[in-house]
């Protein structure tokens, strides 16, 4: 490990990039806060994915839940622009979360292949659910309120909006991973019976770990949702076959279980993903599958991984 | 909810939610039942297995708009899905078979969304049907009516199944398979080629999938985005009957063709598929508190 003020230096230039991005790239700038929203994803499957060893394909589902959570406190509550927005934010994060503290009992008791099919499951019962629900607008999805702005400084609101929640994450999750938490959920990853002969509550530490997770995915869903103005329940809010598989897909490409293996993972799958997009118009959906295919089978132990076992 | 006074106004709709029930769950059965069969023998959770059934149902479309009659088409389908499943076995899949069941499952869940968009792209992404020609059967004054479309689907997959326990039961290969499934490494050492065990496996897996994609498509309606409930009925049969018990398999098939009409009727065709996975979680969760009374979880 390097030396901390370097460490330190290391951060700041990061900052520095990060903060001064939309006004290099002014362009860009709609790409650059979906990177942040993509890290996020990737971070926050990685806490019980990676870290805790279940495998989760429905964690989408605290992204929805956020995003609509916001969405009707905005529609509601009667407050200006930023006072509804920010209450519909904080409202959402606490709905994830408890959706979380709610399933989390039961459905983290399952194991393996039974808790990845379980959340699978979950996620597409909830958009299936959210598209016939009227009181969110059913099939036809929800608008959020219009930003009172230009047009270039409500992007640049949205970048710095979704830069936080990232920093926050990644803050919050190298703080955990450094302590005790850090260390028991490892446990429980690596032997669940054994974890629990020595006394930990698994359980509670599993369903813990979920929460934190649902808590970041909430918050990212109020800001996304807002950012693109319109939330359509199946291929935006619970888009299971999209952003459900490629938080997967984002953390096992940069290393699972690793700190900054979600974060590298997610910033060259981003790259990747608008270079389908603008190279193979119509076909990108299906090097998508491709891509996913080819990571599991030759590439399963990502990035980070992969440099490890070089050296 | 409206329609539970109606239920009990006229007893014979029942019959009616019954009978549907039991013939769509004969499909689901057999396609459960190559998923147990993948699962059993390669250690492989097949994501793709919704795909699959797409797939056949595609051929009998196509062929039967070059002019076929559309039941000789289904054993063609049967026939290229398994090639097709033969391929993709050898081309990559032979690399996840001896993974962990996570790897295997993320790298089927690729290949479903590659599946899925290809025929979204090369087809549309309309509802497709196909027009078997054959008429309806009416009991109980009208009230009741079956399409024959619905029992000869039915019939086929009984016989299908029929034709796949012989198989494995008396078939030479077909006991090689199921020695493959007991204990992979005696297999071997007694000389069975476990790689062609499996390539055999999964192109019997196609080969059902072929089959009762061809009645989903006479039958019901295909599109692009509706393989993953496929996928899912199946895991879930699998899940409550177990690997390798048959008259579980069919029981809970039948089952869960009965309560997804009822949910249908009851709480809307829209609510169908939510009921599908929302009756996944419950199942999973349900049996393995139930374990746990046991001090056991399902493995």
């Amino acid at each position: 490990m390097s030396r901390p003020s370097t460490r330190a230096a290391r951060y700041a230039a990061l900052a520095l990039v990060a903060l001064a991005a939309p006004w290099l790239l002014p362009s860009y700038t709609t790409q650059m806060t979906f990177l942040w929203l993509m890290v996020v994803f990737a971070l926050t499957w990685d806490i019980v994915g990676g870290q805790m060893g279940y495998n989760s394909f429905g964690n989408v589902l605290f992204f929805g839940i956020g995003a609509y959570a916001c969405a009707v406190v905005q529609r509601d509550c009667g407050l200006g622009y930023f006072g509804s927005l920010a209450l519909g934010t904080a409202l959402a994060a606490l709905a994830g979360t408890l959706a979380a503290a709610i399933l989390g009992p039961g459905i983290l008791a399952l194991r393996g292949q039974y808790f990845a099919i379980g959340t699978l499951g979950l996620g597409i019962a909830a958009a299936d659910i959210a598209a016939g629900w009227r009181y969110i607008g059913g099939g036809s999805g929800m608008v959020t309120p219009l930003f009172p702005g230009a047009v270039g400084a409500r992007e640049r609101f949205f970048y710095y909006l979704l830069l936080v929640v990232a920093v926050l994450t990644f803050a919050t999750l190298r703080w955990l991973y450094a302590g005790r938490f850090g260390l028991t959920i490892n446990a429980i990853r690596d032997d669940e019976e054994k974890a629990e002969a020595m006394g930990i509550r698994t359980t509670r530490h599993k369903t813990v770990a979920w929460c934190i997770s649902a808590l970041f995915l909430g918050l990212a869903g109020a800001v996304a949702g807002n950012m693109l103005g319109f939330i359509e329940p199946r291929e935006f809010a619970f888009a299971g076959s999209t952003y459900g598989v490629w938080m997967v897909l984002m953390a096992m490409l940069g290393g699972r279980g690793t700190l900054w293996g979600p974060v590298i993972g997610a910033c060259v799958f981003h790259i990747t993903q608008e270079v389908f997009w603008t190279y193979l118009l119509g076909w990108q959906r299906v090097a998508m599958g491709l891509f996913i295919l080819v990571v599991a089978v030759y590439f399963p132990r990502g990035i980070v991984g992969w440099f490890r076992q070089a050296r | 909810m409206g329609n539970l006074t109606l239920l009990s106004d006229a007893p014979v709709l029942n019959l009616q939610l019954l009978l549907d029930g039991i013939l769509v769950g004969a499909v689901f059965a057999l396609v459960a039942y190559g998923m147990a069969l993948v699962w059993g023998v390669m250690k492989l959770i097949n994501v793709a297995q919704g795909e699959f059934v797409l797939l056949g149902g595609y051929v009998v479309f196509f062929l039967v708009r070059a002019g076929m009659p559309p039941l000789p088409a289904v054993p063609i389908a049967a026939a290229v899905m398994a090639i097709v499943c033969w391929a993709l076995y050898r081309v990559v899949i032979f690399r996840i078979v001896e993974k962990d069941l996570f790897t295997s499952i993320l790298a089927t869940f690729g290949l479903s969304i590659l599946i899925q968009q290809l025929i979204n792209q090369l087809y549309g992404s309309d509802v497709r049907t196909v027009e078997s020609g054959l008429g309806s059967l009416f009991f109980a004054h009208g009230m009741v009516t079956v399409a024959e479309v619905k029992l000869v689907a039915f019939v086929g997959a009984g016989l299908l199944g029929a034709l796949l326990v012989w198989f494995l039961r008396q078939h030479r290969l077909g006991q090689a398979i199921r020695a493959t499934a007991q204990n992979t490494r005696a297999a071997r050492i007694l000389g069975v080629d476990t790689d062609r065990v499996y390539a055999a496996t999964f192109a019997i897996n196609g080969a059902i999938c072929g089959a009762a994609g061809g009645l989903v498509a006479m039958t019901w309606t295909i599109h692009p985005y509706s393989g993953l409930s496929y996928t899912v009925r199946s895991f879930m049969i699998v899940v409550v009957a177990g690997l390798g018990n048959l008259a579980g398999v069919i029981a809970s098939g039948a089952g869960l063709g009965v309560a997804e009409n009822y949910a249908g009727f009851l709480l809307g065709a829209e609510y169908q598929t939510a009921f599908v996975f929302s009756l996944l979680v419950v199942i999973l969760v349900g049996r393995n508190l139930w374990l746990m009374r046991q001090r056991k979880y399902l493995k």
